[in-house]
């Protein structure tokens, strides 16, 4: 199970309402290497993975969730005091006549979240490849977004989403070594 | 969110944060490290103060995770803000 802890993993702030921000943001809530997809791409592959990779699927998949929150939290505080005719501007019309300032699930063009951005191969080696590749999507994605993003302190928030993005990466590359290390081992009568 | 949150609501949460962002870097480099027993006393000194500071905070603002005893005995405090996002 999980529990819930009544505050953000790190502290967001926006300067001023920018729905056109808030839109970009859109494809690390809903998008192919969101934080959605990877929360659920590693909590997953948790139960056909070897014992000594589950705890690190587990704490990283926890972690995405966490992620998952902090840029709901950017995406409603830019968003929150902004007009119609704001969101309109942002292009984000269609987006507003169906949801209204509702937060949804899909990338930054709108197109819904789908399940077959992610995978579960049942080989080890290649889900933790596709984990460490989701990783380095995710991290190019939040530079892409700081690029176009003039909020110095939205940025802070989105600096360390980036970070960690390398943890993780790295931390799958090891999870690698783990299995081919045992995998060789077991060559050896 | 109705009334102003005081300072040391942010200073407290904060505290808590990077305290929690210590053990949670520490577990992930222990679940590919399992054998490191210097990250295992570090972890472990970080867990008693990140309890300690938690209670400290749910005593003056109320309960930070789910299952702290609700300490206002006529009210049940859980489900009033602020969220997270609301701060």
């Amino acid at each position: 199970m999980w529990a819930y802890e009544k505050k953000l993993m790190y502290p967001v702030k926006v300067s001023t309402c920018n729905p056109t921000l808030a839109k970009y943001l859109t494809e690390q809530y809903g998008g192919a290497d969101g934080e959605l997809a990877a929360a659920l791409r590693y909590l997953n592959q948790r139960y056909t993975i070897p014992d000594k990779v589950i705890g690190l699927l587990t704490d990283i998949g926890t972690e995405e969730f966490a992620h998952l929150e902090m840029i709901a939290t950017m995406i409603y505080k830019l968003t929150k005091d902004a007009t119609p005719t704001q969101l309109k501007d942002a292009g984000l019309a269609e987006h507003y006549v169906s949801h209204d300032s509702a937060l949804f699930y899909s990338n930054a063009a709108g197109v819904p979240f789908t399940a077959s951005y992610i995978q579960a191969k049942g080989d080890p080696i290649a889900d933790l490849y596709e984990d460490i590749a989701a990783e380095e999507k995710a991290r190019a994605t939040y530079q892409w977004i700081i690029d176009q993003s003039d909020d110095p302190d939205l940025n802070d928030g989105l600096r360390f989403l980036r970070e960690r993005e390398i943890i993780h990466s790295q931390r799958f590359r090891e999870a690698v070594e783990i299995l081919i290390e045992e995998r060789d081992r077991k060559k050896v009568f | 969110m109705n009334k102003p949150l005081p300072k040391e609501y942010y200073t407290q949460l904060e505290e808590i944060q990077a305290i929690d962002f210590t053990l949670y870097e520490l577990a992930l480099y222990l679940d590919t490290h399992p054998s490191d027993s210097q990250a295992i006393q570090q972890y472990n000194q970080c867990a008693v103060y990140c309890k300690q500071l938690k209670a400290q905070f749910e005593s003056t603002f109320g309960p930070l995770q789910f299952g702290s005893p609700n300490t206002n005995q006529q009210e049940w405090t859980w489900n009033s803000g602020p969220w997270p996002w609301q701060i």
